[in-house]
């Protein structure tokens, strides 16, 4: 190392201080908690701590994303009472409550008197965190924090201790799949792109998040960077990869600049970079930045943006293993899967194996949003029920309305109804009612939404998105678009229900890419569930969730439920 | 390879951001392959990309021109017009969708009389631009004011909040 101290004892350091410590304050930073004040919240319970004299015997730092963003800024203390670790947190804290926080925590060692701790609220006991594991240890920005939690010891052993086989071996055992939404086997992913000779060979982080509704990656990438890095210097030692790509979206302007920071704090600390621990492993890792094309998700579109040109697919074969970024065999994983790998290679697969179903191993982050009393981002073992999801962790719908159907896949998924609230979350019982897994966004409607309307909302996403590369995408998405349109506008007609299905069948099976393969499945799926509506609007022309314009229509009937804007 | 010096197509007042553009693409060893990076430079640079500025990348990249706008046309994200003095962007993600930012964009739309292609206000105060999904679904509906993100207005706050721009 060009540093003169080992991780362990970086870790050991660390940890040491803190024993000294009255008290740790970790104030959620990610997106919700920020856009309320977070920031505020946090430099006044630093100025606090200073002015009576804590400066030093105090930690007061950002952390990762909490999840329920709903109740930002989330504060959470830590300290020890008669030599046990205690912990409060704190929910919806603004800056007249920071101030009673720092005041009770520095001068009596006491939680502040009527501020309840949530630490125990079903939201964050119902869960079991892998990827988000750290939320509330670690500093984003300061490594030494995040190796004093692990990080970069998986790497650690994988270089001095195991082989790039071994490593496969330990994916592969784990049962990992992508998380990106497909759901292909990691291990084989892995074990294709070893097996493949070439000069040089590349590891690409997908963080192109772009499902509407989603924002897993962004959370992960800005939470915990490290995770990522570490993930993907793994992959790069697995498969014999000396380059690395994280593309992110430029929407995603924090996560940019804290993986840049993570990239530079880990090369000076010999992490990534040339020779790391002393091995002859090299990896290096550069940040290419998206530009607003949901198309690059797609991994040949993604290779082509990275290579400086317009985002489009090509036909595959050859895959990306075979002949990826200038022609070299490149390995693909979403940000998540790359997040889930230093823990499986801490703890074994089969530790990661014994999580989860029989097909669908581990855990999933999902962002849980729309109609739902906690929405925020949450990380669930697989198998878990929707109804689990939505009414214990989510806290189920406002208001008292009905719960109507939850939306996952995002353009690419479909939507489920009620009736399969028992059904358990995995990658093959999501694909049996006709949706996806997808990459983890969960939209919760209740009976205030239109499938008809948030059909068209999904194929027009889709056909604004499409590349034009291949017809069928490109003419089709307009197509069913202006069908859709015309039944919100109450001028549908009996038979565009057959014309939608047979227009459905042929982006899905002649488009190029998954972007056109997959955008009829919203449209199919709320058909399929929902079927009562669209004759609604066809026959009766009238939108029964009063949400569509029906313009067409001389008298619009009453809407039967009022549109809440909260 | 080296980058023809700047010609005097550069637009107003762009001498010092043409010379801190070309040193964006040195920094790139002027490559090909690094279009996209350039391009998101000089977007940063100069808040849009016009026409002789996309000339000039292309000139210094060994790039056709048809390639470059064929790129920065492609994706969203860069814009070949001036945009307003201040921008909000309304999220039309999947969930902020759902609570309602369609009628919010409505409201913005209508308050500043944009609709169709103009997005702009004539004096160039106020851009309204709608943006796939920002990723703050826990905060939905969520707007972006300049850089600044607030998340769970209604259509009324949001043209109050924009308003506060055009006092």
């Amino acid at each position: 190392m060009t540093g003169t101290e080992s991780l362990e004892q970086i870790a050991e350091r660390r940890l040491e201080a803190r024993q000294a410590l009255r008290c740790r304050v970790s104030v959620c930073s990610g997106l919700g908690c920020e856009s309320v004040g977070g920031q505020a919240v946090l430099e006044k319970i630093r100025a606090r701590m200073k002015e009576e004299g804590l400066a030093e015997a105090s930690e007061v730092y950002p952390t990762c994303c909490r999840g329920l963003c709903q109740h930002g800024p989330i504060v959470e203390v830590q300290w020890k009472e008669g030599g046990q670790p205690r912990r409060h947190l704190y929910l919806d804290v603004d800056e007249e409550q920071a101030e009673r926080i720092a005041l009770a925590h520095a001068r009596e060692g006491k939680p502040a008197a009527g501020l309840a701790s949530h630490a125990d609220d079903p939201f964050f006991t119902r869960q079991t965190r892998i990827v988000l594991a750290n939320a509330g240890e670690i500093d984003p920005e300061d490594i030494e924090s995040c190796i004093a939690a692990g990080a970069y010891s998986a790497l650690q052993k994988a270089l001095t201790e195991m082989k790039p086989a071994d490593v496969i071996q330990e994916i592969t055992q784990s049962g990992l799949r992508g998380r990106g939404g497909g759901g292909y086997p990691t291990g084989l992913k892995w074990s294709t792109v070893a097996k493949e000779q070439g000069a040089r060979k590349f590891v690409v982080c997908n963080g192109d998040e772009g499902d509407p509704g989603a924002f897993m990656d962004r959370s992960v990438l800005e939470g915990d960077p490290h995770e990522v890095l570490e993930g993907m210097a793994l992959a790069a030692y697995a498969v014999g990869a000396d380059q690395g790509y994280v593309y992110v979206r430029a929407e995603y302007p924090l996560a940019i600049k804290r993986l840049r920071a993570a990239i530079k704090h880990a090369e000076r600390q010999n992490l990534l970079g040339a020779h790391i621990f002393d091995t002859g492993f090299n990896f290096r890792v550069d940040v290419r930045t998206g530009a607003g094309a949901f198309v690059c998700g797609e991994e040949t579109a993604l290779i082509a943006s990275i290579e400086g040109s317009r985002g489009t697919p090509r036909p595959r074969p050859p895959y990306p293993a075979t002949s990826g970024l200038w022609g070299h065999p490149t390995l693909i994983n979403n940000v998540e899967t790359l997040a889930n790998v230093p823990a499986i290679i801490r703890n074994g697969g089969q530790w990661f194996a014994s999580i989860g179903t029989a097909k669908s191993k581990g855990t999933k982050v999902f962002a849980l949003a729309g109609q739902i009393k906690n929405t925020g981002l949450i990380e669930v073992p697989m198998g878990i029920t929707l109804r689990e999801i939505i009414y214990d962790i989510g806290g189920g719908i406002p208001e008292g309305r009905r719960f109507k159907a939850a939306q996952t896949g995002g353009p690419s998924g479909g939507c489920i109804p009620a009736q399969f609230l028992d059904l358990p979350v995995d990658y093959e019982s999501l694909q049996q009612v006709g949706t996806i897994m997808g990459s983890g966004g969960l939209i919760v409607m209740d009976e205030s939404s239109c499938m008809v309307d948030v059909a068209k909302f999904f194929v027009q996403f889709c056909q604004e998105e499409s590349c034009g590369k291949c017809i069928p995408c490109r003419a089709g998405t307009v197509q069913i678009l202006s069908i859709l349109d015309r039944i919100t506008r109450g001028q549908g007609e009996l038979g565009d229900l057959d014309r939608l299905a047979e227009l459905a069948d042929l982006l899905r099976s002649t488009s190029l890419c998954g972007l056109g393969q997959t955008a009829p499945n919203p449209v199919v799926s709320t058909i399929r569930y929902f079927r009562e509506e669209y004759v609604a609007h066809v026959v009766e022309h009238r939108c029964p969730a009063g949400v569509c314009s029906m313009s067409a229509v001389k008298k619009p009937a009453a809407p039967a439920v009022e549109r809440v804007t909260p | 390879m080296n980058a023809e010096p700047a010609t005097a197509t550069a637009p107003k007042g762009g001498d010092k951001r043409m010379k801190m553009l070309d040193a964006a693409m040195r920094r790139q060893q002027f490559q090909p392959d690094a279009l996209l990076e350039v391009l998101h430079a000089a977007q940063e640079l100069y808040g849009f990309l016009a026409p002789e500025v996309l000339l000039h990348i292309g000139r210094s990249l060994k790039v056709p021109p048809s390639r470059v706008y064929g790129v920065a046309t492609f994706y969203n994200h860069f814009s070949l017009k001036p945009k307003g003095e201040h921008t909000c962007t309304v999220c039309m993600g999947t969930a902020c969708y759902v609570k309602g930012s369609g009628e919010i964009l409505e409201g913005l739309k209508k308050e500043f009389g944009l609709g169709g292609n103009r997005t702009t206000t004539q004096d160039g105060k106020v851009s309204v631009v709608v943006a796939r999904c920002i990723g703050a679904c826990g905060i939905a509906p969520a707007l972006v004011f300049d850089q600044e993100m607030v998340g769970g207005l209604t259509p009324k706050a949001a043209v109050a909040r924009a308003r506060r721009w055009t006092p």
